[in-house]
């Protein structure tokens, strides 16, 4: 914990020692297909989990089976007392395989794009807060964790919520989206723009 | 509420086993690799591009986003109408919809990547995204570690239930898909003249 609030309050420091004043997202690497080609996709691939395996997209539950899953090895009574893997037991079933193959889609496109990065840094993220790891390591999993519990709570992620959730048009999808947005906006412009 | 037409009961007196059946798997692997492949073409499992989206700078996650919404939103509800499909509506729980979403955007800005970009981005050798995904399952136990307490508290306040948007407002289904696809269409248009990336 300790160690987390440390790398938290690291980062306005490091940020100020590093070089730049401000980072632009744009002097980095795009897409490299066209979003409208990649959103599209998307949508058809929506329909295509709907109609054959009676499922929308969703990825932030993989999390919370994968927890379940360590839960029961290492403190089984503790987990199966819990209230949310009670209502949704651990389960390796058609969204944690979903999952797991998204790295690999994942994998075999930057492949075959020559878009695979091999590196521990994202190259803006040292421009602004410079080449401590550890700094990245404390920061990363503080935002994974803190997502974590906002998915949960909200009942879903960017996907969940944000794709398969507003197509149907589900005002609390509408909501939550809405409210990452205003979220992200709000954490990201003080870290990176100065 | 509505008709389910490919709802079957679950079968009587078998325990739910913790994996699920082999065509299910099938799928999930497939339609999984489809889904990793275009979000890393599209750019959406880089840093950058996605940060860039938060800092207002770069609009791709976005146009993504708006263009997958009116694709999939007027396919499922034209299959819907046709009974080929059933809805899957998390219920609208505007309390923590809103504490959720914020909490969520606040972390997402942190680590830079979210719950399926993450996957993505490790796939693509951006190794910090384990980072994140430690983060994420850590994230989970606590969530359920307090899951009775959010469920007594938070999850009640503003429960509507699974709602759509159309049983909100005094307009057809039909009639507020359309509208809402040409809003979403429009604002493609605006966004692409102001933010070419």
């Amino acid at each position: 914990m300790k160690v987390l609030l440390t790398g938290l309050a690291l980062l306005p420091l490091s940020a100020a020692v590093a070089a730049e004043p401000g980072v632009n997202a744009l002097d980095y690497s795009g897409p490299a297909w066209s979003p409208y080609v990649v959103g599209a996709g998307i949508g058809v691939l929506s329909w295509l989990t709907f109609y054959l395996s009676d499922k929308p997209i969703g990825a932030s539950s993989f999390y919370a089976h994968l927890a379940g899953f360590i839960g029961k090895r290492i403190a089984p009574r503790r987990t199966k007392s819990l209230t949310y893997f009670k209502d949704k037991p651990p389960r390796v079933g058609w969204g944690f395989v979903f999952v797991v193959a998204t790295i690999v889609g994942g994998a075999i496109a930057a492949l075959t794009g020559g878009e695979f990065t091999n590196e521990w840094l994202p190259p803006m993220w040292e421009a602004r807060f410079g080449d401590g790891i550890a700094l990245r390591a404390s920061i990363g999993f503080v935002g994974g964790l803190l997502m974590a519990l906002g998915a949960r709570l909200a009942g879903g992620c960017t996907s969940g919520h944000g794709i398969s959730g507003t197509l149907q048009l589900n005002p609390g999808s509408w909501i939550a989206v809405i409210c990452l947005f205003i979220g992200g906006i709000g954490v990201a412009m003080p870290l990176y723009l100065r | 509420m509505n008709a389910s037409p490919k709802t079957r009961p679950p079968p009587a007196g078998r325990p739910v086993s913790s994996v699920a059946a082999p065509p299910q798997l099938i799928t999930g692997v497939l339609f999984g690799l489809a889904f990793g492949f275009l979000l890393q073409k599209g750019g959406v499992g880089k840093f950058n591009v996605l940060l860039g989206q938060l800092l207002l700078q770069d609009f791709t996650v976005a146009k993504v986003m708006v263009t997958a919404i009116v694709v999939g939103m007027v396919g499922v509800f034209t299959l819907h109408h046709f009974g080929k499909v059933n809805l899957h509506l998390k219920p609208t729980r505007i309390g923590a919809n809103l504490t959720g979403g914020l909490l969520f955007g606040a972390g997402f800005a942190l680590l830079g990547y979210c719950p399926g970009t993450v996957a993505v981005a490790l796939g693509q050798g951006s190794w910090d995204a384990l980072f994140g995904m430690v983060g994420l399952v850590a994230g989970s136990w606590i969530f359920a570690e307090l899951s009775g307490w959010s469920k007594r508290t938070i999850e009640k306040w503003g429960d509507l239930g699974k709602v759509q948007l159309s049983d909100l407002l005094p307009v057809p289904r039909g009639t507020l898909v359309g509208i809402i696809a040409v809003l979403l269409i429009v604002g493609l248009f605006v966004l692409e003249r102001a933010f070419p990336r």
